[in-house]
């Protein structure tokens, strides 16, 4: 089993898109990405998953020098941001791009697909 | 090269495919199945010229790369547990030369062609990994540098291994649409060999018969799949007419192809693989596919003995059926060419104006050919100028300039 990362990117036109739904339409993608969690939970797919604040509410700090920075604002200056994620957990690549794909369809977004690290002690104890 | 030497490799290469996906899948890990096949071959060098060729050379190769490969792991003892694991598996597996469903080498085919890869990517990996050709072989054919197909391969290899893209044939759901992403490929291979003249010509004829061999591989191993039929048979129907498909270094258009000239015995295989199309799809009421219309349409274009004999009515219907299946503007084009015999080249002319292909040099050619045949030659000219400006391909250039010659004067404005 690997484990990826689904994140979904927000831009500034899917964020106007939203703001546009009606509160009855908001109130089905919520259902669907609830039923959406629920699945990846029974089939045991689930690891951890989030929705984020909008980048306003982002800091970066930076202690990689003598002083410890901290700045309002993402490090990278991007129309794109994270705008939330799931970490499942899949034996391969096409079982994941599966669950990818009912993620996106339930959020009504487009989902991003990457695999995490393995940890080379980890995947010694696993086999 | 001595002869022996020479012929060790043709076998080597015939059998790579197999021997790498049969590595592949036992020890889950593309570079160490290469190195070790690599490996195998020097053996086979050295043993063969002296011994002889071995009665199954294949299965030879297999079980040597494969003791290679666990003599490697061994030493490496640092290696992750997944291919000492490896070492523990007594592999049994037959080395079945064709027919078994779950062959080795349709899980590496749908692992090459994988959407998740970059499309230049796919080609590049199934010509390496199951077509046995070299790096350097695979960048000439394409025209890049080497070290830009080797740094495709290896971005390739790579991203299958960090983001575990399976070596599986996909589930029945998926199958239809990851088969099409393989047939794409097979067909880019084709046509790469097939339309463009540049570059070394022998490894050009080389592409399009590798993409034969692997739509055959696919056939057997699909053999219920009418779009892998029908795409072999295209393939090999357009094949049959590159005996005369460039004369002098000029393109020769299929109308002004020497017939005699196209190779009989895969028209025959071609004609016997469409009519097995369309007795699937009246038996099962399925419609044929894009690859199983082309291939029709080109069994049209091969059964005329002349070109006026040609049955210009069941092409436009073919074309049809294709537009209605995959509306692209240049099937539309294709279909006003057989308009223009059906209709005359006004109705067609008018098709064709309504098409934006103006980056398209058959666009160009065609609407110059239609505004010849309506006398309109000073329009015809600034097509077939508009045609050559398109193109890169000399044999194409140098057919479109001997066209653009033959237009009646127009007075000089």
């Amino acid at each position: 089993m690997s484990q990826y990362l689904l994140s979904v990117i927000h831009d500034g036109e899917d964020l106007a898109a939203m703001d546009a739904m009606s509160p009855d339409e908001l109130q089905a993608v919520f259902a669907a990405v609830d039923s959406f969690n629920a699945k990846l939970q029974a089939e045991g797919a689930w690891v951890f998953a989030g929705g984020l604040q909008t980048h306003e509410a982002t800091t970066t700090v930076d202690a990689t020098g003598a002083e410890v920075l901290v700045t309002d604002g993402p490090f990278a200056e991007s129309k794109e941001y994270l705008g939330g994620f799931w970490i499942i957990e899949a034996p391969d690549l096409d079982a994941a791009l599966r669950w990818a794909a009912e993620g996106s369809k339930a959020c009504a977004n487009r989902v991003e697909v990457r695999p995490f690290q393995e940890e080379p002690s980890q995947e010694k104890q696993g086999a | 090269m001595s002869d022996a030497h020479a012929a060790i490799e043709r076998i080597y290469r015939e059998e790579y495919g197999r021997v790498v996906a049969s590595l592949v899948r036992r020890f889950g890990d593309i570079d160490i199945a290469e190195e070790a096949a690599g490996e195998a071959l020097l053996v086979a060098l050295e043993r063969w010229q002296r011994d002889g060729v071995p009665p199954n050379p294949g299965g030879w190769l297999t079980t040597t790369a494969a003791n290679r490969a666990i003599d490697r792991i061994r030493r490496e003892s640092h290696r992750d547990a997944k291919h000492q694991a490896a070492l523990m598996i007594e592999d049994d597996t037959p080395h079945e030369p064709t027919g078994i469903v779950e062959d080795d080498r349709l899980r590496l085919i749908f692992t090459c062609c994988h959407p998740a890869l970059v499309p230049e990517a796919r080609v590049a990996l199934t010509l390496r990994l199951l077509g046995g050709l070299t790096v350097p072989e695979i960048a000439q054919a394409f025209l890049v540098p080497e070290t830009t197909m080797a740094q495709r391969i290896t971005r390739a290899k790579k991203k299958i291994k960090a983001a575990h893209i399976p070596y599986r044939v996909p589930e029945a759901d998926d199958l239809t649409a990851r088969l099409s992403g393989v047939l794409a490929v097979i067909y880019l291979v084709f046509n790469e060999g097939y339309l463009s003249s540049s570059g070394d010509a022998a490894i050009r004829e080389d592409l399009t018969a590798e993409a034969i061999r692997l739509a055959r591989i696919l056939r057997t191993l699909l053999p219920e799949e009418p779009e892998v039929v029908g795409l072999l048979a295209l393939m090999l129907l357009t094949e049959a007419r590159r005996p005369v498909r460039v004369a002098g270094g000029e393109l020769v258009p299929l109308h002004e192809q020497d017939r005699g000239g196209w190779d009989r015995a895969l028209i025959a295989e071609g004609h016997r693989l469409v009519r097995a199309c369309l007795a699937r799809a009246a038996q099962t009421g399925e419609r044929p596919g894009q690859y199983q219309l082309l291939a029709a349409i080109n069994a049209v274009h091969t059964d005329a003995p002349t070109s006026a004999d040609t049955q210009w009515d069941q092409i436009a219907e073919l074309y049809r059926q294709l537009y209605a299946l995959a509306p692209s503007p240049v099937v539309a084009l294709n279909r006003a060419v057989a308009v223009a015999e059906l209709d005359g080249p006004e109705v067609a002319l008018a098709e064709v104006d309504r098409l934006s292909l103006q980056g398209y040099h058959a666009w160009h050619a065609t609407r110059a050919d239609l505004l010849r045949r309506l006398g309109r030659s000073g329009e015809a000219r600034a097509a077939y100028d508009a045609a050559i400006a398109a193109t890169d391909n000399p044999a194409e250039r140098a057919y479109l300039s001997r066209r653009r010659g033959s237009l009646a004067p127009t007075e000089p404005a």
